[in-house]
């Protein structure tokens, strides 16, 4: 086992791994750039390198720093946590040369896995569902046939998209051709190329994800997955296991996809394979994530798994010692994400944090990267904490992150804490028949009362 | 004479409108970057663009002035 691991991360995530590391009597070597010389991180760390100015590019994204770093102080791998440098298979390779062990995968997974096109061309041969597709459209033929051997609604994307331009939806087969004309002419002008696809639209879709485990003797399991629906501009908000939405059988099926498409990467190490659910409970691959897991505490409350100490022991070459069958999980785990933000607007709000106290309590965990007199710096993500909580059901759960929340403070920054307390009375979050639009109805509902 | 203010810390990232422009309300005159999201700042009053505050890269605070509008300008 290593003796020293250096964290290239900074936040709550390198608190979190540093205490699994401590856990495992490993030394923990922090870095940190000039606006996080007071962070938590950088005080709980046994030792600490200051590698660069506040913007990412100076510091936590500054590869040869952290690798220099990683040298002078002896560590033996690195724990990229997750954003920054995570999923970056340059560094993942740089790393290994400067004869270090990056604590995940392989760089050909993430190289994979990181181009969307490249990575759903991928799993699709490996035989895991993806949104049915056309090739670039010929004819309107072609367009028809395909529409109608899906059903409607279908979505018209322009090959060489992106952002949302070109993009149309089409409801009824008489729209459909006219609608190909327009999206034609409009990739025309903004993309220089006419050329579009069609895909079966997902209307009001599911987003849950399979977490999966893997060492480097073929082993590969998943451990259930998350229901990841409540999310603003594509950032998730709440999360929980199981998911309301599926029963067992269907995580079953999932799980079995996951693990068909981190073999097909040769994956190793701790990942999450995320899918679309829609309406009739059919999913389709949407990305991989090849790292740790935001989220991932809620499947470590149901299962009793440490996740991080899995990811440390299968980079230190240990073999898995979990069999599927031996997989088990209980009662029901929800997380919320305390953003430093506005409530409303969803603005970031950096800055002192004047007053800080953590909820406490039975099953109920907060995974924090802050305290009270730290300065919440403007240059990185607006993650302050994240609250986990257990129940022995989903009620249970629910009523806990109440408590929780209303115990939950932080003065200073404005925070989500009373948005996240208004969702667990939100209807349609508290019966558990919630989307991905969920949050635009939160607000419809919010504005009616 | 109507102030365009900063509603939280961040740094200049654009800066949309020039001096002399006439803009309407609602429209952004600075777009900064705080905690990896770019926020517009937003003329609160349709006018001309009699002076810009802030300087590209420029951190401001909440509550500073960052523009100038002139609602009789236009």
């Amino acid at each position: 086992m290593f003796k020293k691991v250096l964290i290239a991360n900074r936040g709550e995530i390198a608190v979190r791994i540093i205490r699994t590391l401590r856990k495992m009597n490993i030394k923990s070597v922090a870095v940190c750039s000039t606006a996080d010389r007071d962070a938590l991180h950088v005080k709980m760390a046994d030792e600490h390198y200051c590698i660069g100015d506040p913007p990412p590019v100076s510091s936590y994204l500054n590869m040869q720093a952290i690798i220099k770093a990683a040298i002078d102080s002896g560590a033996e791998a690195v724990h990229p946590g997750y954003g920054f440098l995570a999923e970056n298979p340059e560094f993942a390779r740089k790393v290994q040369e400067a004869g270090l062990v990056f604590i995940g995968p392989d760089p050909f997974a993430s190289e994979t896995m990181g181009n969307k096109t490249r990575a759903r061309k991928h799993v699709s041969e490996a035989g895991v569902p993806i949104v049915p597709g056309t090739e670039d459209i010929k004819s309107i033929h072609e367009a028809v046939e395909f529409a109608e051997k899906v059903g409607f609604p279908v979505i018209i994307k322009a090959a060489s998209g992106g952002g949302g331009i070109g993009m149309k939806i089409v409801n009824r087969r008489e729209d459909l051709e006219s609608a190909i004309e327009e999206a034609q002419n409009r990739a025309k002008q903004a993309f220089g190329d006419a050329t579009v696809y069609i895909e079966k639209y997902v209307s009001n879709p599911h987003h849950i994800e399979i977490q999966i485990l893997a060492d480097n003797y073929g082993n590969t399991i998943h451990i259930f997955e998350r229901e990841c629906s409540v999310q603003r501009r594509h950032q998730k908000v709440i999360e929980e296991t199981p998911s309301p939405f599926i029963d067992i059988n269907k995580v079953e099926e999932m799980g079995e996809s996951a693990i068909r498409a981190a073999r097909s990467v040769n994956y190793k190490n701790a990942g999450t394979i995320e899918f679309l659910v829609d309406d009739k409970k059919n999913h389709y691959f949407l990305e991989m994530n090849t790292r740790l897991q935001v989220e991932h505490p809620v499947t470590e409350m149901t299962t009793g798994i440490d996740l991080v100490e899995w990811q440390i022991r299968i980079a230190a070459g240990e073999k898995l010692n979990l069999s599927q069958p031996q997989i088990k999980r209980e009662g029901h785990a929800i997380e919320c994400r305390i953003y430093a933000e506005d409530p409303v607007r969803f603005y970031p709000s950096p800055g002192l944090i004047k007053k800080y106290s953590e909820p406490s309590g039975e099953n109920i965990r907060v995974d924090s990267g802050v305290y009270e007199g730290f300065k919440v710096p403007m240059y990185y993500d607006p993650l302050l904490a994240k609250l986990i909580v257990w129940g022995k059901t989903r009620d249970e759960a629910i009523e806990r992150m109440k408590y929780a929340l209303d115990n939950f403070i932080i003065e200073g920054p404005k925070t989500n804490i009373p948005f996240l307390r208004e969702m667990m009375e939100f209807p349609e979050f508290v019966e558990g028949r919630y989307d991905t639009h969920v949050i635009e109805r939160f607000f419809q509902w919010k504005k009616s009362k | 004479m109507a102030e365009v203010v900063a509603q939280m810390v961040g740094k200049v990232w654009k800066i949309v409108a020039n001096e002399g422009d006439c803009v309407e309300e609602g429209d952004p005159i600075i777009i900064i970057e705080s905690m990896k999201m770019e926020i517009p700042i937003e003329a609160e009053v349709s006018g001309k663009v009699t002076k810009i505050h802030v300087t590209f890269d420029q951190t401001v605070n909440e509550g500073d002035v960052v523009a100038e509008i002139d609602e009789g300008g236009c």
